[in-house]
């Protein structure tokens, strides 16, 4: 259903004592796209992924997820709304092996105190460390379920944040700078993987600095400078606005 | 098993239990440092049901960790909202407020302390141990104990994955003190005399020490602190005085060497591929 927006800023305000960090901020994330959220480092970005998952309180504006407000959803109830997300700093929880990592995002999917309480651990190859390691064979890193997290590369330790944020079933993955980072490789392993999840139907918001990236997975591009949104449109069309330019310039050169 | 022997296993069982009362919250990255008052809670309780109302102590004892466990949730909304040193000083008061309580409870013998004539020996203790024990690694194969690792790890991803930290944590805390009321209500009934002295802050404190020292991030920690800390000092056959010198200079000493503990996942790992290759020579291990 492409078209309808999944997910929508209105008028947004959000300041952290005197610095206006979003400011007036309206752009839709349309259901079943791929949104590119790009501008320059400290534009708001981050902080945009933070509105959404309930970390931070906007001062003003609603942010709407399929029409309802988000204000009356618990941070910890955003993500069986169909909410996911990746850490622009990688967040897994380091004293645990990878596949733990992934049953940790399985969580609203399970089933109350009766899967809480159930002894899995003791049942050789449970259903839930098979899904975590079909998921991590997606992008290559079964080999890694066993590792514990701390010891791991930086690169394979953004694949598993990412592949945390999808194994909730969720509507809407945001990635935080998913390719920085990666080397060629894992990039292009990336972005084949974030072509399934969109084949999934799976709404993408996703920040990201590489541009030939973007271009490759977007279907639409919000540029945020500033906490204010300055343009929107294709990846060609932004790229031709002067504000961007400005914005991007002796930064990127517009890429 | 001589006299002697049995006495210092049952200390055991009784260390081994205040370990996992302790270890519980410390798994959700809480220090209660108020375990000692959860035991009288539960020691005064169980006492008090056998001794007035004539219940049979196993019952009683159980009751006696209900107990333990509803203070515990009672006072988990104002506690738990505290965090790090807060958290531990909290406890620590709400630790010297029970004991001062029981000290001035005429019901229960206030200072002279309580006589508790029905008797639990030790096979008993043992049995209940052993059950604890049991518990306690059943629910560490569980999500639940996945989740403290986690929530210890990151409380706000934790919580934007939906995790539910303050249910979480309130339930380890509430857990631990019933271990540590179940455990206080065995002692009453295996020593047949309980006074508010006996839980004190020194109780609570070198439990914490030898929890810390055994390791809080496996199962086994809280297990292999308590046996050094009690196994230690008899087979060093030190005075009383002296015992708890030398177990602070070894925890000093320890802990220079090894800051997480006697026992971490890693050392589970390199000691379980040391086995895989034992069992299968000239195979390399991933
Ligand atoms: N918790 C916070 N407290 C104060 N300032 C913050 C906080 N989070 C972000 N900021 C500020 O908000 C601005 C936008 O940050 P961020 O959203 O992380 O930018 P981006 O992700 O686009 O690089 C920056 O100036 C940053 O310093
Ligand atoms: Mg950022």
């Amino acid at each position: 259903m492409t078209g309808t927006p999944l997910l929508r800023f209105e008028d947004v305000h959000l300041a952290f004592g005197g610095l206006r960090v979003l400011q007036s901020l309206d752009f839709d994330v349309r259901a079943g796209e791929a949104t590119a959220l790009i501008g320059p480092n400290g534009a708001g970005k981050t902080t945009v992924f933070n509105v959404i998952s309930g970390v931070y309180r906007p001062q003003s504006g609603r942010v709407l997820l399929d029409g309802r407000d988000l204000a009356a959803v618990a941070p910890r109830q955003r993500i069986r709304h169909g909410i996911a997300r990746s850490f622009q700093n990688v967040r897994l929880m380091a004293h645990l092996s990878v596949c733990e990592n992934l049953m940790v995002g399985q969580h609203v999917k399970t089933n109350g105190l009766r899967d809480l309480l159930a002894p899995f651990r003791l049942m050789g190859n449970h259903r839930w460390r098979r899904e975590a390691i079909d998921a991590l064979a997606e992008v290559g890193l079964e080999a890694h379920a066993d590792a514990p997290v701390g010891g791991l590369p930086y690169g394979i330790r953004k694949q598993v944040d990412l592949v945390r944020a999808t194994l909730a079933g969720a509507s809407l993955v945001m990635l935080d700078e998913p390719a920085a980072g990666l080397n060629p490789t894992e990039t292009n392993a990336l972005r084949l993987h974030l072509e399934r999840l969109k084949a999934r139907g799976i709404t993408l918001l996703v920040v990201e600095h590489d541009m030939h990236f973007i271009d490759r997975i977007s279907d639409h591009v919000v540029v945020l400078n500033f906490g204010r949104k300055i343009a929107e449109g294709s990846l060609a069309e932004v790229r031709r606005h002067p504000e961007v330019r400005a914005a991007y310039l002796g930064i990127e050169e517009a890429a | 098993m001589s006299g002697y022997q049995t006495g210092v296993l049952v200390i055991l069982c009784f260390n081994i239990i205040a370990a996992y009362a302790v270890y519980l919250p410390l798994a959700a990255n809480q220090l209660n440092l108020g375990i000692a008052g959860f035991m009288a809670v539960g020691a005064y309780a169980a006492a008090w049901l056998t001794t007035e109302l004539n219940w049979a102590i196993a019952p009683a004892v159980l009751v006696g960790g209900g107990a333990s466990a509803l203070v515990a949730l009672v006072v988990a909304t104002p506690i738990l909202r505290t965090q790090g040193i807060y958290l531990a000083l909290a406890t620590f008061a709400l630790g010297q407020v029970i004991s001062a309580v029981f000290l001035n409870l005429e019901v229960v013998g206030a200072a002279a302390g309580y006589q508790v004539p029905a008797y639990a020996p030790a096979p008993a203790v043992f049995a209940a141990t052993a059950a604890i024990v049991a518990v306690v690694f059943y629910l560490s194969r569980t999500r639940f104990a996945l989740y403290l690792t986690a929530l210890k790890n990151d409380a706000t991803v934790s919580e934007l994955l939906g995790l539910n930290v303050r249910a979480l944590q309130i339930a380890a805390f509430a857990i631990g003190a019933a271990i540590a009321g179940i455990g206080g209500g065995l002692y009453a009934h295996h020593f047949s005399f309980i006074e508010a002295q006996h839980f004190n802050v020194a109780l609570s404190i070198t439990t914490v020490l030898y929890v810390l020292l055994g390791g809080t991030q496996t199962v086994w920690g809280p297990l292999v602190g308590a046996l050094v800390y009690t196994l230690l000092p008899e087979v060093l056959r030190v005075g009383a005085g002296w015992r708890y010198v030398l177990f602070a200079l070894f925890i000093i000493g320890f802990m220079a060497v090894r800051p997480r503990g006697l026992v971490t996942p890693d050392l589970g790992r390199r000691l379980g591929a040391m086995l895989m290759r034992r069992a299968r020579p000239g195979k390399a291990v991933p």
